[in-house]
């Protein structure tokens, strides 16, 4: 009976779960550090447990639809509102089921990590709370069927986000960060808002099917793309709106860039969505698809270029992650820019976007993974400036193991993850147009130069005399990026499992929006 | 059965098995070679000490190549490159407000002449 209940209730479960936890976590907070520790590890784990079971949900029976507040689940339409979803409604199909999964795995191996790295800073409670909370609100933007409910996610994210940015202060630098983070995610969340009151002023609904059953691709609808393109963009951290990300990446603690990375993917799955399953086909989709591929090209290119210069390893793996953000722009572009033409889609479009899509989730691990090395060699060290570093391969040899796993698989060196969804996108996208292709090739290779230096300035040359004491990080850090070092190798070896399990099934969503419509108004 | 491990490209495909085993057969060979190699090495003795000419070793803190000797001849040459996109990240604000809204606003352009 227990167990009905649940199956039934997944997609409501996947955000009540961490959302009790997140407000329940101060009042544990009074019975001790312990016993917070082992309750927001426990609520992750069972988040983690309910995005692996929706998954599989989803992988196997097709986009399940959740309706708050109805008699059944999946009544989305009531007898007497005029054929329209009124209620709240979630929508997870293969895409967002995809997402949960990418975003739980990472927010269980930072909340791992937590356990060590802030455990000499003050306010633990609030800490865990807002990690809980921004683990809410990544879910919630991926799995919500609603316009204003992505909103209010989008909010709930940039929010916990910002706080967590600001968390250490570090004189003031850390705030600053998190200000401009929340200032920027401020502007960006009002042009949301702004949008979708543009498509609800016209179109009388806010659900994502409704309204993209009734699109018409007025000069409203125009603006309300672009106030959403370049909104979730900028969130996402394409150049040229990626300013705040070294900012904001930087002074973060370490564990909360790596959760950072998930939230901006969970932005850039809102420009997904709402250009593939909003507007579908209506709009311009050569102009669309070529003005995210030019956003793509950019971020690549400036991204990896910025970070080579750059003295601290956590702003260098800041633009870095710009960078990596640029191929998934570039992948999905691609397919974008086919998408109405069925032979180049299935000549390489689909491919292109299966690279973009497995990109998501194979950087989620492998930068996750470069940012809580950083804050474990910051742990041990006290600064991130490179040209302090040094030797720590004679002390730290398991963070350096993980170190070189990271980026291995972001520079694309077989055989890692990286590797897989890069040359899915350098294949196909060479069909589209071989310069680009070259182009993210030639990153790639400036990217694995900007790691040797890292590598190298970090962990290699004789032991420093003041790093004499440095001992290996925590035992709980380990275990943190060990996960997701596991993570890298696995779906490095076995790439096409994870393509045929997770990718090919969430670019298929991501494609049939006749499908995701279906799945709401039941064919309508 | 290595089909289940190829990754399909479109176009090529990818087999991370085959390569893991190539590269393993390449490290035994390398790992025997080494082996054939001097076996007189004590760890911990004169031996290790670098020899510079009868100089006195440095502090072991001065030879280490710090990260802002690398790469110098790249940033170098591309300074042209540099001198432009880095004054661009002010970390004013205000700055970052204004590319957001000036790329909107191009976008709006496009948007609109495409339509």
């Amino acid at each position: 009976m227990m167990q009905e209940i649940i199956l039934q209730n997944l997609p409501a479960l996947l955000l009540a779960v961490p959302m009790l936890g997140a407000f329940a976590t101060p009042l544990i907070g009074r019975a001790g550090g312990g016993a917070r520790n082992l309750w927001t590890v426990a609520v992750m784990l069972a988040t983690l447990a309910i995005a692996i079971v929706l998954t599989a949900q989803v992988l196997s029976s097709g986009t399940v639809v959740y309706t708050f507040g109805a008699g059944a689940a999946d009544l989305t339409v009531p007898a007497d509102s005029g054929g329209i979803p009124v209620r709240i409604i979630f929508t997870v199909d293969a895409m967002g089921a995809f997402m949960t999964l990418s975003a739980s795995i990472v927010g269980l191996g930072v909340m791992l990590y937590s356990l060590s790295s802030a455990s000499r800073s003050t306010g633990q409670n609030g800490y865990y709370a807002l990690l809980l909370l921004l683990v809410v609100g990544i879910l919630g933007m991926v799995c919500t069927g609603d316009m204003f409910n992505f909103f209010v996610f989008l909010e709930i994210n940039s929010l916990a986000g910002a706080a967590l940015v600001a968390y250490r202060v570090d004189k003031g630098v850390a705030v600053e960060g998190g200000l401009k983070y929340a200032v920027l995610s401020t502007l960006g969340g009002l042009l949301v808002l702004f949008a979708i009151a543009l498509l609800y002023g016209q179109y009388d609904a806010l659900n994502i099917a409704v309204l993209a059953s009734r699109i018409q691709f007025t000069p409203l609808d125009q603006i309300a793309l672009v106030m959403l393109l370049v909104a979730l963009a900028m969130k996402a951290g394409a150049v040229p709106m990626h300013f705040w990300t070294p900012d904001a990446y930087s002074m973060a603690p370490s564990a909360i860039t790596a959760l950072l990375v998930v939230a901006s993917q969970a932005s850039l799955y809102g420009v997904f969505r709402v250009v593939f399953t909003l507007y579908g086909l209506t709009l311009n989709y050569v102009t669309i698809g070529w003005i995210i591929i030019i956003l793509g090209v950019l971020s690549m290119f400036v991204g990896v270029t910025m970070a080579i210069p750059q003295k601290d390893v956590k702003r260098l793996m800041a633009y870095h992650a710009v960078s990596q953000t640029g191929y998934m722009l570039l992948g999905v572009g691609v397919g974008l820019a086919v998408l109405g033409n069925p032979q180049l889609l299935d000549s390489y479009g689909v491919i292109a976007m299966e690279g973009g899509i497995f990109h998501i989730i194979n950087h989620a691990m492998y930068k996750g993974l470069l940012f809580l090395t950083a804050g474990a060699i910051f742990y041990r060290t006290g600064t991130r400036n490179l040209n302090q570093l040094g030797g720590l391969g004679h002390s730290m040899k398991w963070t350096m193991v993980f170190f070189i796993i990271g980026a291995l698989a972001i520079a694309g060196i077989p055989p890692f993850n990286g590797f897989a969804s890069k040359l899915m996108i350098y294949e196909s996208v060479f069909l589209f147009n071989p310069l680009l292709a070259i182009i993210a090739m030639v990153v790639s290779i400036l990217t694995l130069a900007s790691f040797v230096k890292v590598f190298h300035s970090i962990f290699m040359g004789p032991r420093l005399p003041e790093y004499a004491e440095v001992r290996e990080a925590p035992t709980p850090m380990l275990i943190g990026m060990g996960l997701l070092s596991l993570l890298v190798v696995l779906f490095g070896i076995f790439p096409q499992e994870v393509v045929d399990i997770l990718i090919t099934p969430a670019a298929s969503a991501l494609i049939d929006q006749g499908g995701y419509i279906a799945s709401v108004l039941g064919g309508a | 059965m290595l089909d289940t491990y190829t990754l399909q490209t479109g176009t090529g495909f990818w087999d991370p098995v085959v390569w893991i085993v190539v590269f393993l057969v390449a490290f035994l060979i390398a790992l025997a070679i080494w082996l054939l190699g001097e076996k007189d090495y004590r760890r911990g003795t004169q031996q290790v000490k670098p020899f510079l000419s009868g100089n006195v070793e440095p502090e072991k803190a001065d030879v280490h190549m710090r990260a802002g000797n690398l790469y110098w001849g790249f940033t170098e040459a591309m300074k042209g490159y540099y001198s432009r996109l880095v004054p661009l990240h002010t970390g004013v604000l205000n700055d970052y407000v204004l590319w957001f809204l000036g790329v909107m606003a191009l976008v709006f352009v496009i948007v609109g002449v495409a339509a």
